[in-house]
């Protein structure tokens, strides 16, 4: 693999510098990352790239970009030989010594960075380049098979032994192996509920891997529960606030990927994902205490029903976005506390797991 | 004079109103009566006109407050335009009813009227409508004194073939009150004429000319001692000589208003240093200030206009100036003309088919116009369906009205522009440069051109940046006939000439309708036989369409030439820019290369020179 990434790199200066050498001027195509420019392929379960793509040919006005891109590729280089990692932040400081190059904020070198991720279709893993956010926790009937970074011999990590703590997905993944024997991965929102199915050992009780995301899921952690998924041929379920946050910007990231990386989406996403909660029905039918729907939160559902491609795929999904809006409410995982703290453990998920023919796609 | 009986009736209503109850209303009352009766003529001025106002609208306050105006009647033509405004406003405070209605009156009659009847002297006219001659308020009032002795210098100088040479001070008596002092160089004024000439309004050697000079009417120097003497007391001091051999003379002169004459106070012989020439000294209210509109303005403009001048200036507080001559050359003489037919108005033209010395109608057409051969004449006179052998004399009104409205059917060559005498372009560059500090100068003298039968030509000069400020709106300067126009710059064809060009396709910021904003100054000059002035003060050029077509002409061929000096600086900024962008990144796709592919410095130094080369080369296309 980083024999195959130093390779494509040499092609690409070598291509350029003969290119420079006919006193041509040479040229990089880069696929186009926007939403605009993506499409949602129900068979294969993940937003795909259109194929617009933009040229950026080396002249007077594109100069600086243009080294400052080749310059990343150079370091990208050096880190996969050397088997070495940078974050985007130290790459941002690494550029500080390219003088006139140098990139004046990291939103410069980051925008840069995804250019030469999206030009080489690659994970910029693979290119030696590492988020800096933290990728999701694990517990549960699971051993994770990693292997020593000083011996490379192979480690295995028991998730049912961190006691009150947790695994830490790392930020490369692609190594890992597993043995288990649970019927299903429950992936959750908050590190609160999180916490509760841990302490109470649900894992234990439902016979399943926790899976905390905190927040929108990194790629790290998308790809963690993919090949985890893919692996043992287990279902996927997730449990967010029924918010159009969590519908829409959680939920559908972790399942059809996002639109900025549309390339990368192949492999970030988790197509068969199904979302067990909080939906707008359950608010009615658990009598949940709720809080109205923010202006961001109206503009954002209303965004997923009009602009989304996989929302539009989904009449179910459609549906329930709008009944929100019609309801003009939303409710938290940890609204279920309301009818006891344990409610979620005792009734509202065996209730809902009974049924997983239910869930939304 | 309008002679519109409806408004004459409105007028005296009003006076009416001014003097209630005393014997002052009573007579108006008569006017009024009398008003309706007299054929549609303006009743005499009624005594309204008597208030100490001097045409400047009074507040209505003073109107109902005042006790009953001394009644100065006068005649029918000393009606300003000043009255019917201040005449509305009266009327409707004080009902006429009330006055009319006033028993116990005796009447006027017309033989009691006849003796108030009598002429307004020009002066009375003028001394209390200053604001017509440009002394209404004090900064306007000291700004038109010096500028009417400067006009005066400067065309006796010209026609006399004299390179200018003029002194202009200024001393600050006290805050509101100055002595100016303008000494010229010029042939000097021969002792009898000397009374006339500063003592008398409308008197002067330009009026019946049509000839491009500065002063038109005769009334500029008088009046700026009328203006003196009523703010001071003081009289005009007049010093002149008119050559080396000859003693010179020292008066002192005061204006007898009521009948328009000098009155000589002072009149000796003195020692004088200079050979030939004349001084002009006067006391009078004002106000002395800096910027625009600025007497330091108008004479570092005159200058400009001026280059054959030299020009000294001695300023009440600080800033003396001296400016040589940019040229010893003095313009061409502007040669007089005869009017051009398509100028003429008909009762100018019933006028000269009286007094014509031609003895034909051809023979008159021929001899009084410019541009009339006797072949068009010939036409004129088919076309009118005149006899072109008949006596011009004979001719009745509607034949001459005939003839009026045959010259626009003819067509007739342009006068001649050989009259019209140009700064040049060269000159007003010169002077620009020295006067402005800026980074680009231009200037453009139009071809001549003509409205209503009179040649004119226009000249732009144009300079743009430097330490000129660049947020402000563009510093406009405007000339007649080389004289700088200070106020009234709203109401200027030249400036409408100015707002109305897009200096948008110049590279220039412009609001809607609005002079255009940047480090600019425009210099823009009328030079005519006769320059249409809105006023008699002189401050505005009438709009024809003609003028404004010539000025805006120059104004784009100016602009266009600032437009493509601007595009080509940004040109070169931009390329000079980009040079420098090729040259900070191509090393850095050299050390990249190098990198990643390990070549060689030189491998590396060949990758930059060759790239560097090929944008560098590409650039330009």
């Amino acid at each position: 693999m980083a024999a195959e990434t130093v390779r494509r790199i040499e092609k690409t200066a070598s291509d350029i510098h003969k290119t420079i050498l006919k006193q041509d001027k040479p040229s990089m195509r880069f696929p186009m990352r926007s939403l605009s420019n993506v499409k949602y392929d129900p068979k294969r379960g993940h937003f795909e790239m259109r194929g617009k793509r933009k040229v950026r040919t080396l002249t007077v006005s594109t100069v600086k970009t243009f080294a400052q891109t080749l310059r990343m590729m150079a370091l990208s280089k050096e880190l996969v030989k050397n088997d070495d990692i940078a974050t985007k932040r130290e790459a941002y400081y690494v550029s500080k010594n390219w003088d006139e190059a140098r990139f004046l904020e990291q939103p410069e070198s980051d925008a840069v960075m995804d250019d030469v991720e999206a030009f080489f279709e690659i994970n910029r893993e693979q290119l030696g380049f590492v988020p800096e956010e933290k990728g999701g926790e694990i517990s549960g009937k699971l051993i994770i098979v990693d292997r020593d970074s000083e011996t490379g011999k192979p480690l295995r990590i028991d998730c049912t032994r961190f006691g009150s703590g947790a695994y830490s997905i790392p930020i490369s993944v692609e190594h890992l192996k597993f043995q288990t024997e649970a019927k299903f991965i429950l992936v959750i929102e908050t590190a609160g509920m999180f916490q509760r199915l841990v302490k109470h050992k649900y894992w234990k009780t439902a016979n399943c891997i926790l899976v905390s995301m905190g927040g929108v899921p990194t790629r790290a952690c998308r790809r963690f529960i993919r090949r985890l998924a893919d692996a043992q041929k287990i279902p996927v379920y997730v449990f967010v606030d029924g918010d159009p946050y969590g519908i829409s910007n959680i939920y559908r990231t972790l399942k059809v990927g996002s639109g900025n990386a549309a390339h990368l989406n192949e492999y970030f996403c988790v197509p068969q994902a199904r979302y067990l909660g909080i939906t707008p029905k359950d608010i009615v039918d658990y009598k949940l205490p709720t809080h109205p729907l923010k202006d961001v939160d109206i503009k954002r559902a209303r965004d997923a029903v009009k602009n989304d491609p996989f929302f539009q795929h989904h009449k179910e999904w459609v549906a329930a976005v709008e009944q929100l809006l019609k309801m003009g409410v939303r409710a938290e995982q940890q609204a279920l506390a309301k009818w006891g703290l344990n409610y979620v453990i005792d009734r509202y998920l065996p209730e809902k797991l009974a049924h997983p023919e239910r869930f939304l796609p | 004079m309008k002679k519109d009986p409806s408004a004459a009736g409105d007028m005296v209503t009003s006076k009416m109103a001014i003097g209630p109850g005393g014997p002052g209303g009573k007579v108006l009352q008569m006017d009024l009566f009398q008003a309706g009766k007299r054929e549609g003529v303006t009743p005499g001025a009624p005594a309204g006109r008597g208030r100490p106002g001097n045409g400047k609208p009074t507040r209505r306050k003073g109107a109902e407050g005042e006790p009953p105006p001394v009644p100065i009647s006068g005649k029918k033509k000393a009606r300003t335009q000043a009255e019917p405004v201040e005449a509305e406003n009266v009327e409707k405070v004080e009902p006429r009813a009330k006055s009319r209605t006033a028993p116990g009156r005796k009447r006027e009659t017309a033989e009691t009227m006849a003796r108030r009847q009598r002429e307004i002297s020009v002066a009375e006219f003028f001394q209390k409508n200053r604001h017509l001659l440009g002394f209404d308020n004090p900064a306007k009032a000291l700004l038109t004194a010096i500028k009417e002795a400067v006009d005066n210098s400067l065309d006796a100088c010209e026609e006399a073939g004299i390179l200018p040479k003029l002194d202009i001070a200024i001393e600050e008596l006290s805050e509101d009150r100055f002595r100016v002092s303008i000494t010229d160089n010029g042939p000097g004024i021969v002792r009898a004429q000397i009374p006339k000439i500063f003592g008398k309004l409308l008197y002067g050697s330009k009026f019946h000319v049509l000839r491009q000079s500065r002063g038109q009417q005769g009334i500029g120097i008088s009046a700026a001692g009328m203006y003196s003497q009523l703010t001071t007391g003081q009289p005009l001091r007049i010093t002149s000589r008119t050559g080396a051999k000859k003693p010179a003379h020292f008066f002192e002169i005061q204006i007898d208003t009521a009948r328009n004459e000098p009155k000589v106070l002072t009149d000796r012989e003195v020692e004088w240093d200079v050979e030939h020439g004349t001084r002009v000294e006067m006391e009078l209210a004002g106000t002395y200030k800096k910027g625009r509109r600025s007497v330091d303005d108008y004479v570092l403009q005159t200058a400009l206009a001026n280059p054959h001048a030299e020009v000294h200036y001695r300023p009440p507080k600080g800033d003396s100036w001296d400016r040589e001559r940019l040229t010893s050359q003095l313009p061409r003489e502007p040669q007089a003309i005869r009017p051009h037919p398509h100028g003429v108005e008909l009762g100018a033209l019933i006028a000269m088919m009286r007094e014509t010395r031609g003895r034909t109608l051809k023979g008159a057409l021929q001899s009084d116009f410019s541009r009339v051969s006797e072949k068009v004449a010939e036409e004129i006179s088919r076309a009118a369906g005149i006899n072109p052998e008949s006596r011009p004399r004979s001719l009745k009104l509607p034949q001459v009205e005939a003839l009026f409205r045959a010259i626009p059917k003819v067509k007739i060559m342009n006068p001649p522009t050989s009259c019209i005498v140009p700064i040049g372009e060269d000159l007003i560059l010169e002077g620009l440069k020295q006067a402005v500090k800026a980074e680009f100068f231009t200037s453009s003298t139009r071809p001549p051109s003509v409205y209503r039968g009179n040649p004119f030509v226009v000249e732009v000069g144009l300079a743009y940046g430097g330490e000129l400020p660049a947020e402000e709106l563009v510093d406009l300067w405007r000339f007649a006939n080389r004289v700088p126009l200070q106020y009234q710059q709203s109401a200027c064809a030249i400036t409408r000439a100015v707002t109305g060009t897009d200096w948008k396709h110049y590279a220039l910021q412009q609001g809607k309708g609005a002079l255009p904003t940047g480090p600019l100054v425009l210099f823009v000059h009328m030079a005519s036989v006769w320059v249409p002035f809105t006023s008699e003060s002189k401050e505005a050029v009438a709009a024809y369409p003609e003028i404004l077509k010539e000025l805006r002409l120059g104004l784009q061929e100016c602009g266009r030439r600032l437009g493509s000096f601007l595009r080509h600086r940004r040109r070169l900024e931009d390329a000079e820019k980009k040079n420098s962008y090729i040259r900070a990144y191509i090393p850095h796709i050299g050390i990249a290369l190098k990198e990643i592919l390990r070549l060689s410095d030189k491998e590396e130094a060949k990758v930059v020179e060759v790239l560097t080369d090929t944008l560098e080369r590409t650039r330009k296309i």
